[in-house]
């Protein structure tokens, strides 16, 4: 028989349903996702620290579990609230079923509970803490309490908890047969080096199939660490959590935009990159957690469906002269990409990178590319310049 | 931005309803009008279905109910000189009318530019070899496929493919020929059999994708290249069955986010390779369950019915967003509606619920015809069902379908014997209409998962969910009624289980389920469709019903009226029951009145949700709409204008305490129970046909000898004729009576003196309970004994006195005067050597309301509504009928082409999908267009083949000689061949089938007949004449089976080459001038 389960949020709502993952009790942020795919990937998308994700799609766990669909080693979201789990999973590339990898992930989850309710007070009032309790006999009191006790996301360094211990290489491009083309593979290695704020696999296989070399390195690598490396390019990752606290990252950054080095934040570090210019982040009401969203490119009009998975934004207002928008959220006209005018570095706000979620944004990653190489190029010629003048001399 | 370099814009609509093309173009073309009017651009649209709202008068500046054919539309573009055409709403007919008129140079003479998408773009999606190759170029895979001309070459192609090769003879009707092979032995075997169906001697040898997964993507892009999905459909029965005929759900449900970004990516890339400038298009994917291999089967570069479902499911208006890119906006500069403008159109749908789509099929109608589900389209209509579980909108869509099943009904007896066993297996492998329910019937009969599924090859998702549902209902019989606790009741509530299959299960009336589940406060919420999954909030009441925590109905205060629609399209319910109940919708929001429809038909008008203040898109069962009232408490309820749907339910729901409005149900008995009925002709002093009703087969053969024979055979209770025929003698009748009394149960049958050689008259009207209006008196083509809907008809009349004329009105004004009808009436009569009898009156909309309102420019169902509202026709000063002075000609579209084994003789059992409308200044004009427009060829000489039963020789003199006096060459077997020559008519004489060879049959095979008129009667008669009309069909040849229609033929022959055009708001001016 299945084990009750219930959801209390800390306005004092009660939804009851059935425990489908590890049995506890749990605490988080919630919030909600509308994506239709990719729950796998949600689940171990490190941005999700501390937050209980509620998916609007009913039927969660229909293809089951794959190793390959992983975006870290583990689950980090602190719980999973959905409609329904289904009797069976099918794919031919799943090797467990969702609510075994929950389990084994010691994740706990809440199913059968109406979740479009829930969506709708989270849209009206905003994100709010919940708790997750399974068990005969769940004290709802001792829920609402747990769920008022949860501290909020505002002010909270979560960077710092999921980052990497050690730093580490990444040279493995994507798994799984991408339709549209042959990833480019770029004849010359470019050295990415990679801050991991909670860093997702998709970014680094997209960086290796544009032919990148990477380093991980822990989100408090000092930049005197990182630029020892040599890299072609600084790599800033999504993550979870506040970015105001995360000043080590910002000194850091500060550091890079003083080189001629390119620098691409996603998410996370999208905000990282706009606090070391000198803008300001503010939390959203809710965010934007979803696969849907359309982002306009500022110069060419065009429009793109993004994947999003965000609570807090960089205030366009705040931006520094030297700072230009480049995208904006056709759903709430909130700041979406950045740029330097006098530096090779961007930002992006949502994921690029997708998984989950619609492909449309990868030039983004060419453009990075792009940036190192003609970063690469310049040094080239000045020294075939120096070379050249330097021969000139011994002529003389 | 608008582009302001074109002022006007033609559209191109879909015609009539066929199998493959229904009532979906009805509302993507009334979208896109709409759209295009709100714009400013003057409208010019052409269409020849009259069912239809797209060509209400409203809808556009222009109408033209014409053929859709270049030479038509070629005539319209020269006096309407518009500045562009949009090919894309009204689906394949108006793409290949638009190729057409390119081909011809008309677009170019005129200068009118083709928008959407070009020629080329068309042409390299529609075109096989085109299509496979731009999908190489584009890295995308296709199923491997190659064309044969011998046993050798076919042989070798094999080798390639590899085993099982799917073969397919080229150009032969419905794929016939065609087969599987899955070893070299059935290779030989049915390509031979191929190569020799084939008239061009070639078969195509493809690579087997059957039992794959099949999908549909919704692209929608823009000319700035902006490409969103608006929903991905997955299809629960595997690659084999064609998709119209599939059941599928919205979204996809079995792909993880790295297969449907893949999709998604090889979708957009596909419109851009096509070439597609604007709009919506639909590709369709194959994806091997056991690698996830992807490949490309098909793109429509066009609205499909795909997108009409898709539009339906996600509320993302497809065709309306489509049209206004055409005219050069940009995703991002249109609105979401349904977010009540607060987020753009540049975004991709998420939905929260799921949506099944049932088809439904009407192969009752056809019994000679394949029942086996293909790659050719064979279902008429389709049932949408939105929940928030699979389980839960599948059981709601199975008990809209309104076949009878109020869930996974069982449809096997249990214990299964062997030839169960033998049946189930087959059922299971080969699929017909009702796989889901014999998969369902394998898990009752213990079954395994595994056998299933390799059986059916249905996703192991799909079948554990049906799985699930067996093993609930199982339990529900063990626990029993007592045990059944409110937490027990609403989860088998939030599984979809209708209060009747829990009633059946439980073995209690449906009644009994109802009132417990109403005690233990166990009722549905309504949840709103929205586009955003809840993201955003919404304005719009766009509903379904759920068993969740939270209802959003949020009912209003306001006056309100309900409409309940027709639900899925049907053979004898279709388009036109539809029309009626937009127009109550339409109406009645006219007047003030808060409109909430019912309905579960996603092609339709009807489920647009901006079409009523309020949409429930619910299955029209008492249950469902019983739970909607109770929510909404409308002060008025309308059953009359959906067809049978509704009015089956009326009794129960005016029991419940429904607020039914216009003629009431004591007057509805009367005119649809026999004795009662008799009894107020009688009084009225009007003639009806001897009759009687029998219950038993020996009472019948009394009766019948009372009533004398031919008589008109039908259950009581049936609409489109269901199960009605003519039976000439007393073992006719005995054999009738063991069929049709099976058909249905308790009700009895009804005999009917047969009035032969008559003609049949329908009238339309309008009562108020005072006051009537006629809206038409139409005079059918065919004689009496074919069912109405199948003949074609006239307005004005054409050969009937004004005397008779002048009797009918009044016959139907004192018959709806003593009915008391408030609403719709239509009467069908039938005038025998100058009598008039009455053959039944029905209060409510008929199936030619719509046609009465194009042919008359009379809004009758807009009338009717405000009626019933209390409105008087004097108050609407719509007491004055009008009669045009140009003749209407209504013709049935049959589906016959798609069912070749069956016989397309003309019976009382009704089986037209749709129908065309034709305009002219004389009947022959009118006809002569009504039979271009419903795809018929006339041809203007040549040689015309005559067989008629004995009762129809002296007409056949008249045929042969007007045939003949317009240059045909007439022949004729034996009976024929004798009367025309006694009577001085030269005719050659040709062999029936039995009577040897050369026979006519090989005639028509060697194209050497052009025209046949062939009228019969009797079992054996039908049955020997069967193959020439098949064979007809099969080579195209025109053919007619009663005489009556050869001889408008002869009168349409004279028209062929002086066709006008007609725009109907000029037509409707002078019907009211005039």
């Amino acid at each position: 028989m299945s084990v009750p389960a219930v959801l209390a949020l800390a306005d004092g709502t009660i939804f009851r349903g059935q425990s489908i993952g590890a049995k506890g009790n749990t605490t988080g942020e919630v919030v909600f996702n509308t994506a239709l795919t990719g729950y796998q990937e949600i689940l171990t998308d490190p941005s999700y620290a501390r937050q209980i994700v509620t998916l609007t799609c009913p039927h969660i766990g229909n293809t089951g579990a794959t190793p390959e669909d992983l975006e870290s080693t583990q689950i980090y979201a602190a719980g999973l609230v959905i409609r329904d789990l289904p009797p069976r999973a099918s794919n031919w590339r799943a090797s467990e079923s969702l609510g075994e990898f929950l389990e084994r992930g010691r994740v706990v989850a809440i199913a059968g509970i109406d979740t479009r309710r829930l969506t709708r007070i989270l849209r009206e009032t905003g994100a709010q803490a919940g708790c997750i309790m399974t068990g005969e006999q769940v004290d709802t009191a001792a829920a609402v309490k747990a769920a008022r006790r949860f501290p909020g996301l505002k002010g909270m360094d979560l960077a710092k908890v999921v980052t990497a211990k050690r730093s580490f290489q990444w040279n493995e491009g994507t798994v799984w047969p991408e339709s549209s083309r042959a990833p480019i593979r770029s004849h010359q290695r470019l050295h990415v080096v990679a801050y991991d704020f909670g860093i997702k696999r998709n970014i680094l296989r997209l960086l290796a199939d544009f032919g990148c070399r990477l380093t991980v390195v822990p989100a408090q690598t000092s930049a005197e660490e990182a630029l020892a490396l040599a890299p072609d390019g600084i790599f800033l990752s999504n993550g979870p959590g506040d970015p105001e606290p995360c000043d080590y990252a910002i000194t850091a950054t500060r550091k890079f935009l003083e080189t001629d080095i390119p620098v691409f934040g996603i998410c996370l570090g999208h905000q990282i990159l706009g606090l070391a210019c000198g803008a300001r982040t503010m939390k959203m009401k809710f965010g934007h957690h979803g696969a849907n969203h359309p982002v306009q490119d500022l110069d060419s009009g065009r429009v793109f469906i993004t994947s999003q998975n965000h609570g807090f934004a960089v205030d366009e207002t705040t931006l520094p002269a030297n700072v230009r928008a480049t995208h904006r959220s056709l759903f709430d006209g909130s700041l979406q990409g950045l740029a330097l005018e006098d530096r090779p570095a961007f930002g992006f706000q949502g994921h690029p990178e997708a998984s989950p979620g619609p492909h449309d944004m990868k030039p983004l990653f060419e453009r990075f590319n792009h940036l190192m190489l003609r970063r690469l190029q310049t040094q080239l010629r000045q020294a075939e310049e120096l070379a050249r003048r330097q021969s000139q001399t011994a002529v003389r | 931005m608008k582009r302001t370099d074109i002022q006007s814009i033609l559209i191109i609509g879909a015609g009539p309803i066929i199998i493959g093309q229904a009532c979906e173009f009805d509302y993507s073309g009334a979208q896109a009008c709409k759209a295009l009017k709100e714009e400013g651009y003057r409208v010019i649209l052409v269409n020849s279905n009259p069912a239809t709202i797209m060509t209400d008068p409203g809808m556009a500046d222009a109408i033209y109910i014409e053929p859709v054919n270049w030479r038509t539309v070629a005539r319209i573009i020269e006096k309407e000189r518009p500045d562009a055409l949009l090919p894309t709403m009204g689906g394949q007919t108006a793409l290949n009318t638009a190729l057409d008129l390119v081909r011809e140079g008309v677009l170019e003479k005129h200068g009118v530019e083709l928008i959407a998408a070009s020629r080329a773009a068309i042409d390299m999606a529609e075109d096989r070899e085109l299509f496979r190759n731009a999908m190489r170029e584009i890295g995308l895979e296709t199923p491997h496929s190659q064309i044969a001309r011998s046993l050798e070459e076919a042989l070798s192609i094999a080798g390639e493919i590899g085993y099982p090769v799917v073969i397919r003879p080229s150009f032969t009707l419905g794929g016939s020929g065609g087969g599987i092979a899955y070893n070299r032995e059935e290779l030989e075997d049915i390509v031979a059999r191929g190569l020799d169906a084939s008239p061009t001697s070639e078969v195509l040898l493809e690579e087997s994708v059957i039992g794959w997964k099949e999908f549909e993507m919704e692209v929608v892009r823009d000319h700035k290249d902006n490409c969103i999905i608006v929903c991905s459909i997955e299809n629960l029965d595997p690659m084999g069955v064609h998709t119209g005929d599939s059941i599928t759900v919205a979204p996809a449900l079995t792909l993880t986010d790295k297969e449907y970004q893949r999709m998604r990516d090889a979708s957009i890339a596909v419109l851009r390779k096509i070439g597609v400038d604007t709009g919506g298009s639909n590709v369709q994917f194959a994806v091997n369950p056991r690698d996830g291999r992807l490949l490309v089967i098909e793109m429509n570069p066009r609205v499909s019915r795909s997108s009409a479902l898709a539009s339906k499911a996600t509320g993302f208006p497809i065709a309306k967003i489509a049209a206004k890119l055409a005219v050069g906006y940009t995703l991002d500069e249109l609105k979401n509606d349904i977010t009540g403008g607060a987020t753009p159109a540049s975004f991709e749908p998420s939905i929260d619920y799921v949506v099944t789509k049932v088809p439904r099929f009407t192969f009752e109608k056809f019994p000679a015809a394949n029942d086996r589900l293909t790659t050719q389209m064979k279902s008429v209509g389709e049932v949408m069902a939105i929940g928030r579980t699979f389980q839960e909108s599948l059981q709601k869509a199975l008990r809209g379908l309104e076949t009878g099943l109020d869930g996974l009904s069982p449809i096997l007896k249990l214990p299964l014997d062997e030839d169960g066993q033998t049946k189930l297996a087959y059922e299971l492998r080969a699929p017909g209409a009702d796989r889901l329910l014999y998969a369902a019937d394998a898990f009752r009969a213990g079954w395994s998962f595994e056998r299933i599924a390799e059986l059916t090859r249905i996703d192991p998702w799909f079948l554990a969910q049906i799985e699930d549902l067996i093993a609930e209902e199982r339990r529900i019989g063990a626990e029993g009624f007592g045990a059944l606790s409110a937490e027990r009741l609403r989860l088998l509530k939030r599984k979809g289980f209708s209060d009747s299959r829990l009633g059946r299960l439980l073995d209690m009336p449906e009644k009994a389920v109802r009132a417990k589940r109403h005690d233990l406060g166990i009722r549905p919420v309504y949840k709103r469709v929205d586009t955003c999954a809840g993201e955003f909030a919404t304005s719009t009441a766009y509903l379904y019903s759920t068993y969740e925590e939270e209802c959003e109905a949020q009912p209003t205060g306001r006056r309100k009226i309900m409409i309940l629609g027709g639900g899925p399209n049907r053979i004898g319910q279709g388009i036109e029951f539809d029309y009626c109940c937009v127009h109550a919708a339409l109406s009645l929001r006219e007047d003030g009145f808060e409109t909430i429809m019912v309905n579960c038909n996603p092609e339709t008008v009807s489920t647009d949700y901006d079409t009523s203040d309020r949409l429930y898109f619910e299955p029209l069962t008492l249950e469902d709409v019983l739970e909607v009232l109770a929510k909404e408490q409308p002060e008025g309820v309308i059953v009359q204008f959906g067809g049978q749907t509704p009015l089956k339910l009326s009794r129960a729901l005016e029991e419940a305490g429904a607020p039914i409005i216009g003629t009431s149900p004591d007057s509805i008995d009367v005119a649809e129970d026999r004795e009662r009925f008799q009894a107020l002709v009688r009084r009225l002093g009007l003639k009806q046909p001897a009759n009687a009703t029998a219950r038993t087969e020996d009472q019948a053969v009394v009766l019948a000898r009372e009533v004398g024979f031919p008589l008109v055979v039908r259950p009581s209770y049936v609409l489109g004729g269901r199960a009605m025929e003519i039976v000439f003698n007393e073992e006719d009748l005995r054999t009738y009576m063991g069929h049709a009394v099976q058909v249905s149960n308790d009700s009895p049958v009804l005999l009917d003196r047969f009035l032969d050689v008559a003609i049949e008259v329908d009238v339309d009207a309008v009562c108020d309970g005072e006051e009537v209006l006629i809206g038409g008196i139409m005079e059918h083509v065919e004689q009496a004994g074919v069912h109405s809907g199948d003949s074609g008809c006239c307005l004005p009349p054409n050969s009937l006195s004004a005397e008779i004329q002048e009797s009918l009105r009044d016959q139907t004004r004192r018959l709806a005067k003593a009915l008391s009808v408030v609403g719709l009436m239509n009467v069908q009569f039938a005038i025998q050597n100058g009598v008039i009898y009455v053959l039944e009156v029905n209060p409510r909309a008929s199936r030619t309301v719509p046609f009465v309102s194009k042919a008359t420019g009379l809004p009758l169902a807009k009338i009717a509504a405000r009626v019933m509202t209390g409105r008087t026709l004097r108050d609407q000063r719509a007491t004055a009928s009008t009669v045009p002075p140009y003749y209407s000609v209504k013709e049935a579209v049959f589906p016959f082409i798609k069912f070749p084994e069956s016989d397309p003789i003309l019976g009382p059992e009704m089986k037209s999908t749709g129908e065309v409308m034709g305009t002219g200044r004389t009947f022959g004009e009118a006809y002569a267009k009504a039979q271009t427009a419903s795809g018929v060829t006339l041809p203007r000489k040549g040689v015309c083949f005559i067989s008629v039963r004995d009762r129809d020789k002296t007409g056949a003199v008249g045929l042969a000689r007007r045939l003949i006096a317009r240059g045909f060459e007439v022949v004729a077997t034996e009976g024929t061949a004798q009367a025309l020559t006694e009577a001085g008519i030269a005719c050659r004489r040709v062999n029936k089938v039995r009577e040897g060879r050369p026979h006519v049959v090989d005639m028509i095979k060697n194209d050497e007949i052009d025209l046949i008129v062939n009228t019969t009667e009797g079992k054996l008669a039908i049955r020997e004449s069967n193959s020439i009309r098949r064979e007809a069909v099969h080579h195209r040849v025109t053919y007619y089976t009663t005489l009556a229609a050869g001889l408008a033929t002869c009168e349409a022959l004279d028209h062929l080459d002086e066709v006008e055009v007609n725009r109907l708001q000029d037509l409707h001016q002078e019907a009211l001038t005039g």
